[in-house]
C-alpha cells in the first residue's frame, strides 16, 4: 500500500460537477505534477461534503480543512499555500474552520452521523479505506461469535425500524424471514429511491457502499440466505458503478462468495437496475421487477418473508436500514437505543429541499423538532420569507403547517399529525407557495406513476387531478372540496398498495390545513399566493417604470408596448401571465394581482 | 441515434444491437429489463423488430416483452427526436420556479410532454427526480445537465443544439 502525506477528497456530486468540479480537479492534478507533489498528495473522488451550494469543494486530510468555491484559476494559489508552504488558504476555507480529529464531525451541532459516518471521509472505491474505519468488523463479530438469534435479539433491543418509510421493526422482519422454512431464501436491498427530492440513499451508495454490503451479509447470515440482490434505480448510474466495484473488492478479499472469513458461510450479491418506474420502490413491485416483469404490486399477505422473490422467503430492507446494522452490532443495542425517542430510535437522514438557505443532505437524531430541522440545520427560509409548510414523507406524505413546528420528528408524531416519515424527503415551502398548486402537483406525480393495476388508484387519482386543475384554472365550483374529500377517502380505503393508499395524503392534508386557500380559489377566483396563472394579472406601475424596454424585449408574446423612457403597458388580452417581465425587470415595476 | 432509412441497413442495425445486448446479459428471462434497456440505449428506442428477435432468443412471448417495454419510463417504444429534453417536474424543482420554466419550455419548442417535434429535432419529456435538487430547477438535454435555470434562459440553452 502506498502512503501519502495528504489526502484530498473532491466532492463529485452533480451539484458540484455543475459548478465545474471536474475542471478544478484536473487543474489540481496538473498543479500537483508541476509542483512535484504528485507522490505526496492523493486526490480522490467522494460525494457529499457540505451543502454543494457554494461551488466545487474538497477536504484535505489529515488536517480536515474544507475548501469551497474555487475555480481552476485559484488552484495554483491553494496548492502553493497549503501543500508547499503549509498555510491554510483562508480565502477559500468554509467558515467556521472545521478541524477534524478522530471523526468527521457533523456540520451543525444538531446533526449526528451514523449512516453517513464514512461519507466524504473515505474513498468509496477502496475497500481498505472502509476496513480502516472498522469496516467488516461487525461481520466478523457476527460470523465468529454470534448466533442468528443473538443478532435478531440485538436488533430488536436496538429498536431499529425500517428506514424506507413504513417503520416496521427491522429485527421482527429478520425474525419472520428466519422462521420461514422454505429454501432458498433471499436478501434484497431496496435502493429504488424514487421520492422526489430525496437522495439520501444515493449518497450512502456512492459514498460508503461497503456499509450496505456488510449489512446485507449480516442479514443473509441471520435469515439463512446465500444470495442477495440490490435493486437500484437506473437514474443513479454512479451508485451502480460504485456498488459493483465494492462487491468485486469484497469478493476478492473473501468477504463475499464461498466460505466467508473461513467460517463456512456462503453469500453473494448482485446489483439489478430499474428502468424508471416509481412504483418499483414498493416491495412486491420491486421483486416483480427483479424477476424481469412489469413492476406491478401484488396483495399482501403473503408477505415477502413467506413468499417473496421468485416465490421464496425474502428479507427486504432499504439502504439506510442495512447501513445501520454494522454500528449497532459493534457498539451495541444499548448505545443505539439511547439515541432518539421512546418508540423511534437512532438517527434518520433527510434530504432538505425547497425554500431553504442551506438545502442538502443531513442526518439527525429522531425526535428533533421540525423547527430545529428547518431553522438550525437547514439554516432557515430563503430570503427570510415566512414558513408556510413542510412537506414530509414524499408524494405519499403530507404538509405540516407552522403550528406543527415544535412537533418532534418521529414515526408516531408524524402520523398523528397527518404526515409520515417516508424515506426522508423534506420539502420546505415558504409563504409564496400556493397550496392548491402543490396538491395539484403531487397528484400529477402520483397519477402519472400509478401502475394502472387497480381502479381506485388509476382512475381516482386522475379524477382528483382534473378537479384540482379546474380549481387552479379558476373554474372551481361549489362542492368541489367535498367531492375531493370523498374521493380521497375511497382511494385510501380501496387501493391495493402503498402508492394508492398514500396518494391522496397531500390533498387531504392540504385541505385540512389550508382550506381557506381552496375556498379563495373556488369562490373568489383568487390565488392568495399569486401563483395560479389563470387567477393572476400583471401590470406595470407608473412612476416606478423607467421605460428601459427590457420587459418588452423579453415578452414571448409581444404583449408589452411603450416608447423608450416612457411608461410601458401590458395588454391583458395578449398576456399569458408567464411572469418573465416581472423576472427581468430591474426596478420591480411589474406588479402581480 | 437516428436509424438509417434504408430498410436493409435498419434491420442490420437492429440485429447488431439485439445481439450485443444478449451477449452482455445472456439469453435469460430474468435479464429482460437490462436487455431492453441496452437496446434502448443503442438505438434510441425499441423497435418492434427488436422485440421479435429478443422474443425468439430469450424464448419469451412478444406480448410479455411489450408489456415490460411499455411499462418502464426509460424504455421507449416509439422513435425519439435527435435531442431529448427531460425536464424535472418534481416538487423541489417545482417550488423554486420550475413551473414557470416548464411553461416557457413547452411554449418554446411548441410541444407537450411526451411529444416529438415534426422535424424530428426535439422530444420533450418530464423525468423523475435526478437527485440534483441543490441546483433546482433542473433540465437534461441529451446527457447535459442544466441547473438553476430561469424561463428566459431556455432559448439560449436550446440554441446550442443543432
Amino acid at each position: 500500500m502506498k502512503y501519502f502525506r495528504s489526502h484530498v477528497l473532491f466532492c463529485v456530486d452533480p451539484e458540484c460537477l455543475h459548478h465545474g468540479a471536474h475542471e478544478v480537479m484536473d487543474a489540481f492534478q496538473d498543479e500537483l505534477v508541476s509542483q512535484g507533489l504528485i507522490d505526496e498528495v492523493q486526490v480522490l473522488e467522494t460525494s457529499r461534503i457540505g451543502a454543494c451550494s457554494q461551488g466545487p469543494e474538497f477536504m484535505v486530510y489529515p488536517e480536515g480543512i474544507h475548501y469551497v468555491g474555487m475555480t481552476s484559476d485559484d488552484v495554483p494559489f491553494i496548492v502553493e499555500e497549503h501543500f508547499l508552504k503549509g498555510r491554510i488558504a483562508k480565502k477559500f476555507v468554509l467558515e467556521p474552520v472545521t478541524v477534524v480529529d478522530e471523526e468527521l464531525s457533523a456540520p451543525t451541532p444538531k446533526e449526528m452521523r451514523i449512516v453517513l459516518r464514512n461519507c466524504g471521509k473515505i474513498d468509496p472505491e477502496n475497500i481498505e479505506d472502509y476496513i480502516a474505519e472498522d469496516g467488516y468488523q461487525a461481520l466478523a463479530k457476527v460470523l465468529t461469535t454470534m448466533t442468528p438469534d443473538q443478532v435478531i435479539d440485538e436488533l430488536l433491543k436496538s429498536g431499529l425500524r425500517g428506514r424506507g418509510g413504513a417503520g416496521f421493526p427491522a429485527g421482527k422482519k429478520w425474525q419472520f424471514a428466519r422462521n420461514s422454512t422454505e429454501t432458498p431464501k433471499y436478501v434484497v436491498c431496496n435502493a429504488d429511491e424514487g421520492d422526489p427530492g430525496a437522495f439520501m440513499n444515493r449518497r450512502v451508495l456512492e459514498g460508503d457502499p461497503h456499509a450496505v454490503v456488510e449489512g446485507m451479509i449480516i442479514a443473509g447470515f441471520t435469515t439463512g440466505s446465500n444470495q442477495g440482490y440490490v435493486y437500484c434505480r437506473a437514474e443513479y448510474p454512479v451508485a451502480v458503478r460504485t456498488l459493483n466495484i465494492a462487491i468485486d473488492q469484497a469478493r476478492s478479499l473473501g468477504l463475499l462468495g464461498k466460505n466467508i472469513l473461513g467460517t463456512g458461510y456462503d453469500f453473494d450479491l448482485e446489483v439489478r437496475m430499474g428502468a424508471g418506474a416509481f412504483v418499483c420502490g414498493e416491495e412486491t413491485a420491486l421483486m416483480a421487477s427483479i424477476e424481469g416483469k412489469r413492476g406491478e404490486p401484488r396483495p399482501r399477505p403473503p408477505f415477502p418473508a413467506v413468499k417473496g422473490l421468485f416465490g421464496k422467503p425474502t428479507n427486504i430492507n432499504n439502504v439506510e436500514t442495512y447501513a445501520n446494522v454494522g454500528p449497532i452490532i459493534l457498539k451495541g443495542a444499548e448505545w443505539y437505543s439511547s439515541i432518539g425517542t421512546k418508540t423511534s430510535k437512532g438517527t434518520k437522514t433527510f434530504a432538505l429541499a425547497g425554500d431553504l438557505k442551506k438545502p442538502g443532505l443531513v442526518e439527525v437524531p429522531l425526535g428533533i423538532t421540525l423547527r430545529e430541522l428547518v431553522y438550525d440545520v437547514g439554516g432557515g427560509i430563503k430570503d427570510d420569507n415566512g414558513f408556510k409548510a413542510a412537506q414530509i414523507g414524499g408524494p405519499m406524505g403530507g404538509c405540516l403547517p407552522a403550528k406543527y413546528l415544535d412537533l418532534p420528528v418521529d414515526y408516531e408524531s408524524l402520523i398523528s399529525a397527518g404526515a409520515m416519515m417516508g424515506s426522508g424527503g423534506l420539502i420546505v415551502l415558504d409563504d409564496q407557495t400556493c397550496m392548491v398548486d402543490i396538491a395539484r402537483y403531487f397528484m400529477d406525480f402520483t397519477q402519472d406513476e400509478s401502475c394502472g393495476k387497480c381502479t381506485p388508484c388509476r382512475v381516482g387519482t386522475r379524477r382528483i387531478l382534473e378537479i384540482l386543475e379546474r380549481i387552479c384554472d379558476g373554474k372551481g365550483k361549489d362542492g368541489d372540496i367535498e367531492t375531493l374529500e370523498y374521493l380521497c377517502q375511497e382511494i385510501v380505503a380501496a387501493s391495493l398498495c402503498g402508492l394508492g393508499q398514500g396518494a391522496p395524503n397531500p390533498v387531504i392534508s392540504a385541505i385540512k390545513h389550508f382550506r381557506d386557500e381552496f375556498e379563495a380559489h373556488i369562490y373568489e377566483k383568487r390565488c392568495p399566493a399569486k401563483v395560479c396563472r389563470s387567477l393572476i394579472h400583471y401590470s406595470i406601475t407608473e412612476g416606478v417604470c423607467t421605460g428601459c424596454t427590457v420587459c418588452a424585449r423579453n415578452c414571448p408574446v409581444s404583449a408589452i408596448t411603450g416608447e423608450r423612457r416612457q411608461l410601458h403597458v401590458i395588454d391583458p388580452d395578449i398576456c399569458i401571465s408567464c411572469g418573465i417581465c416581472a423576472q427581468v425587470c430591474n426596478f420591480n415595476a411589474v406588479e402581480v394581482k | 441515434m437516428v436509424l438509417n432509412t434504408k430498410q436493409k441497413d435498419v434491420s442490420e442495425t437492429i440485429k447488431a444491437a439485439v445481439n450485443a445486448a444478449i451477449d452482455t446479459f445472456g439469453a435469460n428471462r430474468d435479464e429482460i429489463i437490462p436487455i431492453l434497456n441496452d437496446i434502448n440505449t443503442r438505438l434510441g428506442y425499441i423497435p418492434h423488430e427488436a422485440l421479435d428477435q429478443v422474443s425468439e432468443m430469450v424464448k419469451t412471448p412478444k406480448s410479455q416483452l411489450y408489456s415490460v417495454a411499455s411499462f418502464y419510463r426509460m424504455l421507449a417504444t416509439k422513435p425519439r427526436g435527435r435531442h431529448v429534453i427531460q425536464f424535472c417536474e418534481n416538487a423541489p424543482c417545482h417550488v423554486v420556479g420550475g413551473r414557470e420554466v416548464w411553461h416557457a419550455l413547452q411554449e418554446h419548442v411548441q410541444l407537450k410532454s411526451g411529444e416529438t417535434s415534426k422535424d424530428g429535432k426535439w422530444t420533450l419529456l418530464t423525468t423523475s427526480c435526478l437527485g440534483v435538487c441543490g441546483v433546482a430547477p433542473v433540465m437534461l438535454v441529451d446527457e447535459d445537465i442544466y441547473g438553476n435555470i430561469t424561463p428566459s434562459e431556455i432559448p439560449t440553452i436550446l440554441s446550442r443544439y443543432e
